[in-house]
């Protein structure tokens, strides 16, 4: 059975489990590794891959700024085609819509393309409790669904799995798998298609995300590489696709940028090997009752925020976890939402407010503002600039106006900076504590609690000077040490 | 209020900045990207290279010796019976008829059932459109690439690819499409990443991909 994101702990928290385990930090390093040095090369292939990333920002933002628009035309396309369109304004409603889909069928199986928006909305587990089996059909999420685990890479969601690791999944929950099971990656792979091959032939709905949908054309994209999404987008008689409404381009000609920014961005390769497209229903070519169920889900709350709404941009290609220097140490779970990394840090407190909970008010400080998330995101998502801005939002939030520790020490901080006489009662008084603590050079944890042994507990404070430079100068020049302003005096009188 | 309109409310509120009736559309959009990609090479050397480095097999052939070619490729898979894309030509069926191989046709109104798409070892089919510069396919669901199914169930895919179908690159490609047919690109063998981001070559789609390329130069 597959688990839902719901009542995770904090980063901190998660990330201090994940950094105690020495095989998940090994296969991650190697991943993220491996696909780094693959798509450098990719990209450097191609001569003006900043233009395409500034052309794919501008498409992407001009879809934000007529959301309205685009959604009615995409509607009136898809009808137009055979298709059936609904909205769905969270989760829950989407949930609704889909399982109402299912049952009318009345299947009691569905066969399932890798879709992250399914796993925002738990859709597994509502189709669960309504007594409809999921079956995921993406290598990895089969993976993580054999193993009852998490998904913890939006492209490779068993990133956090070696093949040893995989092989005993298989040979405990696979059933009908071979006793002699091989590690070898082509090994495990013929078994995931022994086992899924008889389900696809008989599969009557499958449930699909999708990458992009065109408004002018009313049509839907899916990127794929294993031909499971073939199988679920063309065999079974109905399709239901669930997509997010920032999925939307403009024209079908837009499709020329995110056809090359996409897979090169992903899988590190020109063209991933396959790609579906279809617009509403095709006469005796595929499902005969074709649905898209259009999610809202906090986007619109996102859409509102101007500075936050450029995540929205996002075409969840995963270039920004496989740069992280703190993804590729604690992963993917350690975030505690359905998108990990920098993405993330930010798409999720942007969905569902900073005041939600723990988890969306530890993301925005679970990065250390290296900026290379920004360096290598097709769509030119800001990351560190949404992070800074979130970290504003939730101290407003947390504190309500009323100052917490860090800004009152800020306060007094720069109260005392700007009195030279304050300034220099201070120094002297921590000459005396560095005279106290003759025999260290750094201060350790603080034998206190709350926040302040939280951050001295991760940090190494250098013992203070036993004298300041003021008092140094005067003992040796036996005048006064320049202020600023005649500092600033003698730099205006330099040439 | 139906979702819909909800929806459509929350996206005007979110966005006070922008008036409803102007599509700011495609003139504050740059681009300067290439429309055409630099190959000196020829785009027909670029798209076999680039099909092979998928690990599919590529060949160039002669339009004359195209049913030789896919007899061949048969045979090499040790495939039997095969299903035809009904808009290829008569001739190639009757010779592969005649090569000893069991031939099958899908016509509208009576295509193959699940059983009779697995029984097939083999689909040969043409192609809509392809890209050098991704060594990418692009089947349009037409009598010459056949519907989706068929390409999809039959373990080994031979695709037949003509020098005049070929472009440089992605925006050349788009040009050419019907957006509204069902469309499947193709860039290489099935594959996954999945395990340790090892690329395999085969899962659920055709394990073999053959490319014959028709190319009256070579």
């Amino acid at each position: 059975m597959s688990r839902a994101f719901i009542g995770m702990p904090a980063f901190p928290v998660g990330a201090k489990e994940a950094l105690n385990d020495p095989q998940l930090r090994s296969n991650l390093r190697h991943a993220t590794t491996t696909i780094r040095d693959k798509r450098s090369r990719v990209i450097a292939e191609l001569p003006d891959w900043e233009d395409l990333r500034l052309s794919g920002a501008a498409i992407k933002d001009d879809v934000g700024r007529h959301l309205d628009r685009y959604l009615e035309q995409f509607e009136a396309e898809f009808t137009a085609a055979g298709g059936h369109v609904h909205w769905a304004r969270d989760a829950a409603e989407a949930n609704r819509i889909v399982v109402d889909l299912v049952r009318a069928t009345g299947e009691t199986e569905v066969v399932k393309v890798k879709s992250m928006v399914t796993v925002e909305c738990a859709l597994n587990e509502a189709l669960a409790e309504a007594g409809i089996t999921a079956l995921e059909t993406d290598l990895a999420e089969l993976i993580v669904q054999l193993a009852g685990d998490l998904p913890s890479h939006i492209l490779v969601p068993a990133i956090h799995l070696s093949r040893g690791e995989i092989r005993e999944i298989f040979l405990e929950n696979m059933s009908g798998v071979r006793d002699d099971l091989t590690d070898d990656p082509a090994d495990l792979a013929g078994s995931a298609r022994t086992y899924l091959r008889k389900r696809f032939m008989s599969a009557k709905v499958g449930i699909s995300g999708a990458n992009f949908m065109i408004a002018d054309t009313g049509t839907l994209v899916v990127l794929e590489s294993e031909g499971n999404g073939r199988m679920c987008l063309t065999l079974p008689e109905t399709l239901i696709s669930v997509v997010g409404i920032e999925k939307m381009l403009p024209t079908w000609s837009d499709l020329e940028v995110f056809m090359q920014l996409l897979p090169r961005s992903s899988t590190a390769e020109r063209m991933n090997p396959y790609t579906t497209m279809w617009t509403g229903a095709h006469a005796d070519d595929g499902p005969k009752n074709v649905h898209v169920v259009l999610l809202d889900n906090g986007r619109t709350r996102a859409l509102a925020d101007p500075v936050g709404r450029q995540a929205l941009r996002c075409i969840r290609c995963s270039a920004c976890l496989n740069v992280c220097p703190v993804y590729e140490r604690v992963g993917g779970k350690a975030y505690g939402s359905v998108y990990p990394g920098p993405i993330g840090a930010i798409l999720n407190p942007l969905l569902h407010g900073v005041d939600n909970g723990p988890v969306e008010r530890s993301l925005p400080f679970a990065s250390t503002l290296c900026g290379r998330c920004f360096e290598v995101c097709p769509v030119r998502i800001d990351i560190p600039e949404v992070l800074i801005h979130l970290r504003g939002r939730v101290v407003e939030e947390t504190h309500h106006g009323v100052p917490g520790p860090e800004e009152l020490g800020m306060r007094a901080a720069g109260f005392v900076l700007a009195k030279p006489g304050l300034l220099g009662a201070a120094q002297r008084a921590l000459g005396l504590v560095a005279r106290a603590l003759r025999h260290r050079s750094t201060i350790g944890a603080l034998p206190i609690q709350g926040w302040a042994a939280n951050w001295t507990g991760a940090r190494d404070i250098p013992v203070p000077p036993r004298q300041s430079f003021r008092r140094w100068w005067r003992r040796s020049h036996k005048t006064q040490p320049p202020t600023p302003h005649t500092a600033q005096q003698t730099r205006s009188e330099t040439p | 209020m139906s979702a819909k309109d909800d929806i459509i409310t929350r996206i005007r509120t979110a966005r006070p900045d922008v008036s409803s009736d102007t599509l700011s559309g495609a003139h504050t959009i740059p681009r300067n990207y290439l429309r055409s990609p630099s190959i000196p090479e020829g785009i027909v050397n670029r798209f076999c290279e680039r099909v092979a480095d998928y690990k599919a097999r590529v060949e160039r052939v002669p339009a004359a010796d195209i049913p030789t070619a896919i007899a061949a490729a048969l045979k090499d898979m040790d495939a039997t019976r095969v299903a035809v894309a009904a808009g290829l030509p008569e001739g190639w069926r009757t010779a592969l008829t005649a090569a000893g191989i069991d031939v099958v046709t899908e016509t509208p109104g009576a295509e193959l059932d699940i059983d009779a798409l697995q029984s097939l070892d083999a689909v040969v089919t043409g192609s809509a459109v392809a890209i050098a510069d991704t060594g990418t396919i692009i089947l349009d669901g037409s009598a010459t690439s056949g519907r989706r199914a068929l390409t999809l169930v039959p373990d080994t895919h031979i695709c037949i690819v003509s020098v005049e179908d070929i472009v440089d690159g992605v925006p050349a490609a788009l040009a050419r499409l019907t957006p509204t047919s069902p469309l499947t690109w193709i860039s290489g063998p099935s594959a996954t990443s999945d395990i340790e981001l090892q690329r395999v070559e085969g899962v659920h789609g055709p394990r073999t991909l053959h490319v014959l390329v028709v190319d009256s130069s070579v």
